[in-house]
């Protein structure tokens, strides 16, 4: 069976079906791009996978485990980790205490949760980093800091909201090479991205979403000739070039 | 480094332990309450500081701590130092059960001060009309000979020894939560909930050992402040200006650090103390105003309190020091 099943996810708001019926599976090693327009449901769906928020319909499975109503920490403890499109740092602690607050998820001890914690950082490129306070960090630093915390839990799954928007060309090459030696090293990725250039480049399988709803699901190449994709989303831009 | 560390607590611990000899009964008054609001602060300082819940609830538990404590005394003849435990005990099972309600439903910041606030109103009406327990009367402790076990002594030196050594064990409890996981834990809940969240940490069970520590230990000052007064009644414990003491002290000293707590003890109990002897006949309450203007200041001025601001002069120090040395080279 597949690692991440999700089945049918609905949630509503009031009258408004932010996500609707939206079913989807990761395979192992998969880097899997989630797409769509602006309020397309995108973030809405990794809050319900994270366990942020509690579906009106449908199911999350995790490891052939239903994990649909449980709360974050228990989803990441189970190897499920999400970071955020509006990163959420520890502002006033290093970016070192930063990491380690991940690292705490599978190490008891403060020396063995640092220890974790360089060994990821330095696998980042972050290492001259780590005395700085994290509210001091650049918006490319504070990105892979989201990252860093969140490989310091060790996930088997890792739900990447919008870590490359707002990067320089160069920067987002960078991440991308990053984020494909992550998979490379074993863990499976789920990403919302808006730079095509990124998404293009490293998903496996790409899932569009459009009015809350499913509207493709397969390989990057054919997103691109589906009508329906980019009459929703990749628009005219995409069709001329 | 660590040998000047060592020379610093060595002056230290020989300063604090000879003062009592040079200071008259007045002095020994003012001391003794320093050091056990810097303790109460310490205590506060778990939850309200470490963990970042604001609590108004600790009069709460302290008053805990000195009724169960008085009572099992007086009925019983239990020792304090054994009722200061049952009155921890019982603290932070009111704790727990204050904390759940709150921490379930995402109670936080201003919202659980004031559930905190009002559970400590809860107790002061119930206390004042409560006959079994003193109601507005309250309860004397009878003064015998000094004794150790009963926690009782003539001599205000030997509450002063018992008051330091509190604080020592309330430092060292704070000292602790700034070098391990849990304490981590806790600092990370304060920063984001949402980040820590993430991170795989359960923010109910943390808030919660969180409360009941902080509760506990605020209980057993509760107790050691029954016996140093002899005398508890709700209008004195059970005050929303105990609540907010407590508060005001870490605040101003520099809340969720090892020393702020006792820093704003040290500074706020001798001025309130001050103000009192002067203005205390004429304006009752004059040192809360003083409390205010304080609080204002430091919210405005330093926000991170006294120890942000012996901080920000001692990062500037480092800066000039390699300079200078360089100069030196090149001379």
């Amino acid at each position: 069976m597949s690692l991440l099943v999700v089945e049918g996810l609905t949630k509503t708001f009031g009258g408004l079906r932010a996500v609707s019926n939206v079913s989807f599976a990761v395979e192992p090693g998969a880097i899997v791009g989630l797409i769509g327009p602006n309020g397309a449901g995108k973030t809405t769906t990794f809050s319900l996978m994270s366990g942020f928020q509690r579906p009106t319909a449908g199911d999350v499975f995790f490891m052939d485990e239903r994990i649909t109503g449980l709360s974050p920490d228990a989803i990441c403890l189970r190897g499920l980790t999400r970071t955020f499109q509006i990163m959420q740092s520890f502002p006033k602690l290093t970016t070192l205490q930063n990491v380690m607050i991940g690292a705490y998820a599978r190490h008891t001890t403060v020396t063995a949760a640092r220890r974790h914690a360089m060994d990821i950082m330095s696998r980042l490129a972050m290492v001259e980093r780590a005395q700085e306070l994290a509210r001091n960090l650049t918006l490319a630093d504070l990105k892979r800091l989201e990252i860093a915390k969140a490989l310091a839990t060790s996930p088997r799954v890792l739900l990447l909201d919008e870590v490359v928007s707002g990067l320089t060309p160069t920067e987002v090459d960078e991440l991308v090479v990053l984020i494909r030696s992550i998979r490379d090293d074993g863990v499976t990725i789920v990403m919302i991205e808006h730079v095509m250039q990124a998404v293009m480049a490293l998903s496996d399988m790409i899932v569009v979403l459009h009015h809350g709803e499913k509207i493709f699901e397969g390989v990057p190449q054919d997103a691109v000739k589906d009508p329906r994709v980019v009459e929703a989303y990749l628009g005219e831009e995409l069709l001329l070039a | 480094m660590s040998v000047r560390a060592l020379l610093t607590a060595l002056v230290a611990g020989v300063v604090l332990l000879g003062l009592p000899r040079f200071l008259g009964e007045h002095h020994m008054h003012v001391i003794i309450q320093i050091l056990l609001f810097a303790y109460l602060s310490l205590c506060w300082n778990i939850l309200g500081g470490f963990a970042g819940q604001l609590s108004f609830g600790h009069a709460l538990f302290m008053a805990a701590g000195a009724y169960t404590s008085t009572l099992l005394l007086l009925h019983a003849g239990i020792s304090p130092w054994i009722g200061m435990i049952a009155g921890g005990v019982i603290a932070a099972a009111l704790g727990l059960f204050i904390g759940y309600l709150s921490f379930r439903y995402g109670i936080k910041g201003t919202y659980f001060a004031l559930v905190t606030l009002a559970f400590t109103e809860i107790a002061r009406i119930v206390a004042l009309n409560t006959p079994a327990i003193g109601g507005a009367l309250g309860l004397y402790i009878p003064i015998q000979t000094d004794d150790f076990w009963h926690l009782k002594f003539i001599q205000k030196s030997h509450y002063y020894y018992v008051a330091l050594a509190f604080l020592l064990v309330a430092l060292a409890v704070n000292a602790w939560l700034e070098r391990s996981a849990f304490g981590h834990r806790l600092v990370a809940i304060r920063e984001n909930e949402d980040a820590a969240q993430a991170l795989g940490i359960n923010l109910l069970r943390y808030k919660l050992q969180a409360t009941a520590l902080s509760a506990f230990l605020t209980a057993l000052g509760g107790t050691l402040f029954a016996h140093y007064v002899t005398f508890i009644d709700p209008h004195t414990l059970l005050n929303m200006n105990m609540a907010l003491e407590l508060t005001i002290y870490a605040i101003i000293g520099g809340v969720g650090t090892l020393w702020g707590p006792v820093l704003g003890a040290l500074f706020l109990v001798p001025l309130a103390e001050g103000v009192r002897a002067a203005f205390g006949q004429s304006y009752a309450g004059i040192h809360l105003v003083i409390y205010g203007a304080v609080l204002i200041g430091v919210i405005l001025f330093a926000p991170d309190g006294f120890i942000g601001v012996l901080r920000s002069i001692r990062e500037l120090r480092p800066r000039r020091a390699p300079a200078a040395q360089s100069s030196e080279a090149r001379s």
